[in-house]
């Protein structure tokens, strides 16, 4: 399923990413991924979280610049072929993988995967059709909460 | 749009230096029968009020600076006696001691008129509603557009700067037509309108916005956040206040009030009064104060002056927007920088529609010049990609050495993390220790 990641300007040294992680935690808004990528000079830090609208509101009170974006996150554990079936159906659908991630989810449902496709929606309707992959699959919605 | 005074705004021209001759003459005879210094420089030149003969002798006469605003401080450049100044206005200066002037009832009278126009430009009469969001005080800005205001008969809402709340709640409640405000105080209110989705309740038809350089870039944001059609207003301490100078419907240049402040192009190196049309360091004789008229007094705002009659009917002389002063130029490492060129890189390179807030920061380190720039991030320009925001940056240092020939370190820097002051906002420190 599409789901919201919001990437999050660091500047290095200055409060970081703690300061990050406070706002988010005082707001009672769980962080279920995150991902640093920087340079000498600042970061991106990608966030998957419970409540993405609240968690850009409440970081841009606080000044920081924040970016929304659609990703897919489908599970692994019953994906046939795995990671590379997944990424030869999107590849043969015409379909541009920019990154990916891992991320885990709650209780039972083990490690799900996130991808930045080129285009999400295209991404999404592939894997539903393709039946790889169960894109509905509850333990996402779950690891949401 | 309606023209205050079209006897006078939209005057034949030859009539126009006619009228000027007179009140440049009587000026000068009363700046030499009162202001003991400038008779001291027209006798070192040779020269009699008796030589202004025609408007061409102008360009004989002494300037006037800033500096000597501040070396005759407070009283020596007046021309009237005390019992004729009925209001003293200052101007702070960013550099510098505070210089004052005075003002004669007649002075405010013709003060009022100048801001009136300016009003009238943008289509305000008496019934319209202008909230004045300059700053009261000695600062001109509050109480030359209350002036003006009062003039044309509008009903005027003093409440003069800060207090943002409450500014846009009395502007909804009170159903504001017209507002006068800095220009960044306008993009902020327009930015406070809009989160707090209120821009549906306001009635403002025009602004009028000067007293801080501004860019068409930041016209286009206050026009698109605040609903209204914005206008410049020119416009020192020096020689008035704002409405010095004043921008019709036409958006295309100030024109400049001929009948009471004749200007020049300067070369500010040589002084030498440059042809029409030059660009080159502006100067203002004003020709109907008696409180402090000033002769040749150089604002070092650098500009163009356009004499082709405008669509609008006035025949005043149209000045363009100051394309920087001469003394906002910066030397750094022996070149000349503009914080204007700056701001140019970043609105090309943010992709947005307004310029990202900026601050420059010079400093010297082991006898070298240095130069910093700190630029917000915008939405626009972050990206979850690391790679493409480190690409802005690059093309941000990129372009300000190929613009300005020396390089510069640009900082990305977190949204609201320069500090926005509700008046001026404070684009460039200087922490070289020079003077
Ligand atoms: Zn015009």
């Amino acid at each position: 399923m599409i789901i919201k990641q919001i990437s999050v300007f660091v500047e290095n040294g200055v409060g970081g990413i703690s300061e990050i992680t406070k706002i988010l935690s005082d707001n009672n808004i769980n962080i279920r991924s995150a991902y640093v990528a920087d340079t000498a000079e600042f970061g991106i830090l990608r966030l998957i979280v419970t409540d993405t609208k609240k968690a850009e509101k409440v970081l841009g009170d606080s000044g920081i610049a924040v970016k929304e974006t659609d990703v897919i996150a489908v599970e692994m554990s019953d994906t046939p072929g795995g990671l590379g079936g997944i990424l030869d159906v999107l590849s043969d659908n015409g379909v541009n993988i920019e990154y990916l991630y891992a991320f885990v989810g709650k209780g039972e449902s083990g490690a799900l995967m996130v991808f930045k496709a080129d285009d999400a929606q295209k991404a999404e309707t592939v894997l539903e059709n393709s039946g790889i992959v169960d894109i509905n699959a509850t333990s996402v919605y779950d690891s949401l909460k | 749009m309606a023209i205050f005074q079209p006897e006078k705004e939209c005057m034949d021209r030859e009539q126009l230096k006619k009228l000027q001759l007179e009140r440049l003459q009587a000026t000068v005879k009363r700046c030499y029968d009162n202001v003991a210094v400038f008779r001291e420089r027209m006798n070192e030149k040779g020269l009699t009020p008796d030589d202004v003969k025609s408007l061409a002798d102008l360009a004989k006469l002494p300037f006037t600076t800033k500096q000597d605003l501040r070396d005759y401080y407070p009283y020596e450049l007046f021309a009237a006696p005390m019992k004729d100044i009925v209001r003293i206005q200052a101007s702070s200066g960013t550099t510098g001691r505070q210089i004052v002037a005075g003002y004669t009832r007649n002075d405010l009278d013709m003060w009022a008129d100048a801001m009136a126009r300016q009003l009238a430009a943008t289509g305000a009469d008496e019934n319209s509603v202008v909230q004045v969001s300059y700053g009261y005080g000695l600062f001109t800005g509050g109480l030359g557009a209350h002036g003006g205001a009062e003039r044309i008969g509008a009903t005027v809402i003093p409440t003069s700067s800060g207090n943002t709340e409450r500014q846009i709640r009395l502007m909804i409640e009170l159903g504001t037509t017209h507002l006068c405000c800095t220009p960044s105080y306008a993009m902020y209110l327009g930015e406070t309108i809009n989160e707090m989705g209120l821009k549906d309740q306001l009635k403002l038809k025009a602004g009028i916005f000067g007293a801080e350089p501004w860019t068409e870039d930041m016209r286009m944001a206050i026009q698109e956040s605040l609903g209204l059609v914005a206008h410049d207003v020119y416009g020192l301490t020096e020689i008035m206040g704002p409405g010095v100078s004043y921008e019709c419907d036409k958006q295309n240049g100030m024109h400049v009030n001929e009948d009471m402040f004749i200007p020049e192009i300067i070369d500010p190196d040589t002084g030498e009064v440059l042809p029409e049309g030059a660009f080159g360091e502006l100067v203002f004789t004003t020709i109907t104060k008696e409180g402090m008229p000033l002769i040749r007094y150089r604002t070092r705002d650098l500009c163009t002056l356009n004499y082709e009659q405008c669509a609008c009917g006035r025949t005043f002389v149209r000045m363009l927007k100051p394309a920087g002063r001469t003394d906002d130029m910066l030397i750094i490492r022996g070149v000349n920088v503009f914080p204007s060129q700056i701001e140019e890189v970043l609105l090309k390179v943010s992709g947005d529609e307004i310029t990202p807030n900026y601050q420059i920061i010079v400093d010297r380190v082991n006898n070298t010049d240095t130069l910093d720039v700190n630029v917000e991030m915008s939405e626009k320009m972050l990206s979850d990609d690391v790679r493409s925001v480190k690409a802005i940056e690059d093309k941000i240092v990129n372009q300000l050495r190929s613009t300005l020939g020396i390089g510069a370190k640009v900082h990305l820097v977190n949204p609201k993390t320069i500090v926005r002051s509700e008046g001026k906002a404070k684009r460039v420190i200087d922490n070289r220790k020079l003077h």
